[in-house]
C-alpha cells in the first residue's frame, strides 16, 4: 500500500452511530464522521450535546447502542479500551498520585513490556518534550496545574499512539496558561503528526487549535468545517450563534437570486443577504457578525443601510462595542475599532449603519424550543 | 487645614496610652485561646479524672513494691550499712524484731510474709513462725534469740533477701509478664517452662488479632469497594446494613452466635441437611467460634475507613490506566489498590488494636486455648486480686500496642490517612 492511499483512508470513521443511556433518549442521534489521519479535530458543543460521549465511545469506555466505529478500517465496537492503543488526556489529568512523574510516564511502556533501558529513554524524552526534564522525581501533587497538564500530555504520547483523545484538558487552567498550552499542544501535534480528537465547549479554544471543528448540538453534528468557514459561513442559526458573536434579524425570504436573496424584515425593511439554508417564502434569521457592521461614511456604500438608535457603549480598550436598537432587535451589537469611532456619539442618538450583503446570511430559523 | 490635621491626629494612636501592635495582637490571640481552652475544658477534665489518672495509677502498680519497704523501714535503714558479707550488725536484728512485733496481728505481717516468700519459698512460714514467738523477753541478745527461733536468721542470704525486696519499686511483675524473673544474684533469667505462660498468651493474642484483621480486610474490602462504586441511594442502603450490628450490644451478638454455632444450632443443621457433613462440626468453644464472632463484631471498623478512602479515589484513574494499555484487573491492582493503602492501614490498625484488648468474645466462645491477654488481666484483678500482675500485663499490652502504632505511623503515617482526598 502506498502512503497516499493510507492517508486518503480515514483514520477513524463513525457510521450511523447512536448512543442511549436510558433506552428513551438518544444522547448521540446519528453520528457520521470521518477523522483524517494527522488532523486536529475538535468536537465543540454545549454540555449535553453528545461530544464527550462520542469521545468515550472512541476510547472504548462506552459502547455504541447501534452503528459502527472503525479505527484503521477495523471495526472496534467490541474491542476493550486497553487494546485500542489510543492515547488519552483527561479533564483533571488523572495522573497517578502514588507514582512519581517519571513512573507515570513509564507506566504505559512497562505495561507494554518494553526493555527497561528503552522505557527509561522514552520516558525521559517525553519529559523533555514538555520541558519538564528536571521534574521526574516529583509527585503530581507537587506540580502546578499547568505542569500536571503537560505531564498528562506527555503520558498520553509516550507510547507513540497514532491517535490521541483529549477531553477538555485545559478546563481547569487559568486564561493565560490555557492560551499558552493551546499553542503548545498544537505545536506538539504538528511535530509528531498524530491525529488528535479534542473535546471542548470553549469556542475560542476550538478556533485556535483545530484543523477542523465539528459543532455538536442535540446529539448530531450541526456542521463540520475549518474554523474560518464555520465563522464566516455558518450552516445554520445554531452554529452562527454558538461560534463567535452574532446578531440575528428576523424576517421572511421574498426572492432568491442566485447566491443572494431579498429578505423582508419584520419591521418592514427590505434587506439583501447571501442565501443560506432557505427557500423563497421561508421564515429566516439573517445573521451578521458585529465587526461586519459599518458606522462611518463608508456605510453609505453598503447594500443595506438602516436606521438604529444607540443604547449603550461598552469600552474594551482596543475597540468599542455599541448596543443599538435595530428593527426590533434591542440587543444588536456593533464592534468597531476605537480609531473609527465618532466620539460625539451619545446614547439615544439616531445613527445609520451599513452592512454588506456578502456578510449577511439568511439562515433557517432555530426550531422553537 | 486645621480640620484635616485634627482628623489625622485622631486616627494616629496616641503613643503612650495605647499598647503596641504586638501586644494588642497577643492579647487578642490570648482571648481566642482562652475561649478554645474553655470549650474543651470539661472533656479534658473528664478524661484526666476518668481515663488518664486511673490508667496511670494502675500502671504504677506494675512496679509498686510497698510491702517490705513500708513495713520494715528501720530494718532497711540499718541494712544499708551492712556490706552483705558475714552477719549484719546487731542493730539490724533489734530493728527487725521491733518492727515485726509491731506488725504482728495486722495485715502488714501477711504482706511481708507473702512478699518475702516470693524471694525464697519457705520465707512465709519463717516470718509467721518468728512473729508468733515475739515479743522477745527483755535483755536478751536479739541476734542469738532470733537465730534460736530459726537457724535461717543466722544466714546472710536471709537478710540479703529482705534487703533485695526492700526497694520502693520492683521489676518483678513486668518480668513475670514476659516469663522472666530475677535470680538471687540479680540476673534476669527465663522462667521454667511449666511457669512460662504469658509469652505464649501474648503471641496467641498477636496471632489471633492478625488473623481477625486479615479476615476483616478480605471480607470488608469488596464491600467497601462496592459501596464506593454504587450510586448514593444503593450505597446508603448497604451502609445501613454495615452499621446494623452496632444497634445491638456485643453481648447479645455473642449470645446469638452461641445459639447459631452450637452442635444443634442452625448452621450445623443446615450443613448436615445439605449433606456437607455427617455429624455436627465443632464450631463453638474453639478458634472457629471466636474468629467468626470477632470478625462479625469488628468488620464495620474495617469497612468504614476503607469506604471513606475509596470514596475519594476518582474512577478516572483506572480509566486512565486502561487507556494507557493496562488490562482492567492489573489497572485496579497497580493504580486503584495502592491508593486504598491509607484506608487499609487505618482499618487494620483499628481492628488489630481492638482485637488485642478483646475479652468478652474469647471468654464466652473460646476454650482456655483461645484466651487472650485481657482474660489474664481480668483473672488477676477479679479473682486473685494480684494488682501487680494485672497491671504488668496491662503495661505489656499497652506497650505492644504503642510499638505497633509507632511502626504504623512510621510507614503509613497518620498524616497519610486522608478521609477525603483533595481533588
Amino acid at each position: 500500500m502506498t502512503n497516499q492511499t493510507a492517508s486518503a483512508a480515514p483514520h477513524v470513521s463513525f457510521r450511523n452511530v447512536q448512543k442511549s443511556y436510558d433506552g428513551e433518549t438518544l444522547i448521540v442521534r446519528d453520528l457520521n464522521l470521518d477523522i483524517r489521519r494527522g488532523e486536529f479535530l475538535t468536537l465543540l458543543g454545549p454540555s449535553g450535546s453528545g461530544k464527550t460521549t462520542c469521545l468515550m465511545m472512541l476510547a472504548g469506555f462506552e459502547t455504541p447502542t447501534s452503528g459502527e466505529i472503525r479505527l484503521e478500517g477495523e471495526i472496534i465496537n467490541n474491542q476493550p479500551p486497553h487494546k485500542r492503543n489510543i492515547g488519552m488526556v483527561f479533564q483533571n489529568y488523572a495522573l497517578f498520585p502514588h507514582m512519581s512523574v517519571l513512573d507515570n510516564l513509564r507506566f504505559p511502556l512497562k505495561v507494554r513490556k518494553l526493555p527497561a533501558a528503552e522505557v527509561d529513554a522514552k520516558a525521559r524524552r517525553a519529559l523533555d518534550m514538555v520541558q519538564l526534564g528536571s521534574f521526574g522525581s516529583r509527585y503530581p501533587q507537587q506540580l502546578s496545574g499547568g505542569q500536571q497538564q503537560r505531564i498528562a500530555l506527555a503520558r498520553a504520547l509516550v507510547f507513540e499512539p497514532q491517535l490521541v483523545l483529549m477531553d477538555e484538558p485545559l478546563g481547569a487552567l487559568d486564561k493565560n496558561l490555557r492560551e499558552q498550552m493551546q499553542l503548545e499542544i498544537k505545536h506538539i501535534q504538528q511535530t509528531l503528526g498524530v491525529t488528535v480528537v479534542f473535546v471542548t465547549h470553549d469556542q475560542s479554544e476550538a478556533l485556535t487549535m483545530s484543523d477542523r471543528i465539528a459543532v455538536f448540538d442535540k446529539g448530531i453534528i450541526q456542521q463540520i468545517d475549518s474554523a474560518e468557514r464555520l465563522y464566516e459561513e455558518p450552516a445554520n442559526a445554531f452554529v452562527a450563534n454558538f461560534i463567535g458573536e452574532n446578531n440575528a434579524l428576523v424576517g421572511r425570504v421574498e426572492r432568491i437570486e442566485g447566491e443572494h436573496c431579498d429578505v423582508r424584515l419584520d419591521c418592514g425593511t427590505l434587506i439583501r443577504a447571501r442565501t443560506g439554508s432557505v427557500a423563497a417564502g421561508d421564515r429566516t434569521l439573517v445573521s451578521v457578525r458585529p465587526e461586519r457592521v459599518v458606522l462611518d461614511d463608508s456605510a453609505k456604500g453598503c447594500a443595506n443601510f438602516l436606521d438604529a438608535v444607540v443604547k449603550e457603549f461598552i469600552y474594551l480598550g482596543d475597540q468599542v462595542r455599541i448596543r443599538v436598537d435595530l428593527c426590533g432587535n434591542h440587543d444588536f451589537t456593533i464592534k468597531t475599532p476605537i480609531s473609527h469611532l465618532d466620539h460625539s456619539l451619545r446614547s439615544g442618538d439616531q445613527i445609520r449603519i451599513g452592512m454588506d450583503a456578502a456578510h449577511m446570511r439568511a439562515l433557517e430559523p432555530l426550531p422553537a424550543a | 487645614m486645621t480640620a484635616a490635621s485634627n482628623t489625622a491626629d485622631a486616627l494616629a494612636p496616641p503613643a503612650a496610652s495605647v499598647p503596641s501592635l504586638k501586644k494588642r495582637l497577643r492579647r487578642a490571640e490570648m482571648r481566642k485561646k482562652l475561649l478554645y481552652g474553655a470549650l474543651i475544658l470539661p472533656l479534658a477534665v473528664f478524661l484526666l479524672v476518668a481515663f488518664v489518672w486511673p490508667i496511670a495509677s494502675l500502671l504504677t502498680r506494675s512496679i509498686d513494691n510497698p510491702e517490705v519497704h513500708d513495713n520494715l523501714p528501720h530494718t532497711l535503714r540499718e541494712l544499708k550499712a551492712w556490706d552483705g558479707e558475714g552477719m549484719p550488725p546487731a542493730a539490724v536484728f533489734t530493728a527487725f524484731a521491733a518492727e515485726l512485733e509491731s506488725a504482728k496481728g495486722s495485715p502488714a505481717i501477711a504482706e511481708i510474709a507473702k512478699r518475702l516468700n516470693r524471694e525464697e519459698t519457705g520465707y512465709r512460714s519463717l516470718i509467721m513462725k518468728t512473729a508468733r514467738k515475739l515479743p522477745l523477753p527483755a535483755d536478751t541478745d536479739v541476734p542469738s534469740a532470733l537465730t534460736e527461733i530459726d537457724a535461717r536468721w543466722g544466714e546472710a542470704e536471709t537478710w540479703r533477701a529482705i534487703r533485695r525486696s526492700g526497694g520502693a519499686t520492683t521489676p518483678f511483675y513486668l518480668l513475670a509478664a514476659i516469663d522472666r524473673s530475677i535470680d538471687t544474684h540479680g540476673n534476669i533469667v527465663t522462667a521454667p517452662p511449666e511457669e512460662a505462660v504469658y509469652v505464649n498468651v501474648l503471641m496467641r493474642t498477636f496471632w489471633m488479632s492478625l488473623i481477625v484483621t486479615g479476615l476483616c480486610l478480605v471480607l470488608g474490602f469488596p464491600v467497601a469497594y462496592l459501596m464506593a462504586k454504587l450510586a448514593t441511594k444503593q450505597s446508603n442502603m448497604l451502609m445501613f446494613f454495615v452499621l446494623l450490628p452496632f444497634w445491638t450490644s456485643v453481648l447479645v451478638r455473642v449470645a446469638a452466635w452461641i445459639i447459631l454455632l452450637q452442635n444443634e444450632g442452625l448452621i450445623n443443621k443446615v450443613l448436615m441437611a445439605i449433606g456437607l457433613t455427617d455429624g455436627p462440626l465443632q464450631l463453638l468453644f474453639n478458634r472457629v467460634g471466636v474468629y467468626v464472632a470477632m470478625v462479625h463484631i469488628l468488620l464495620p471498623f474495617m469497612v468504614l475507613p476503607l469506604y471513606s478512602v475509596m470514596k475519594g479515589i476518582s474512577p478516572v484513574y483506572v480509566r486512565a490506566a486502561v487507556s494507557l494499555g493496562c488490562p482492567p484487573f492489573k489497572s485496579f491492582w497497580k493504580v486503584y489498590f495502592p491508593q486504598t493503602l491509607p484506608g487499609i492501614g487505618a482499618g487494620a490498625l483499628l481492628v488489630f488494636i481492638m482485637c488485642m484488648g478483646y475479652y468478652i468474645t474469647p471468654a464466652l466462645l473460646g476454650s482456655p486455648q483461645e484466651q487472650m491477654v485481657s482474660y489474664f488481666i481480668a483473672f488477676y484483678t477479679n479473682q486473685t486480686i494480684n494488682w501487680g500482675m494485672a497491671a504488668a500485663l496491662s503495661a505489656v499490652l499497652l506497650g505492644a500496642t504503642l510499638v505497633l502504632y509507632m511502626v504504623y505511623a512510621r510507614y503509613l503515617g497518620p498524616t497519610r490517612v486522608k478521609l477525603v482526598k483533595p481533588r
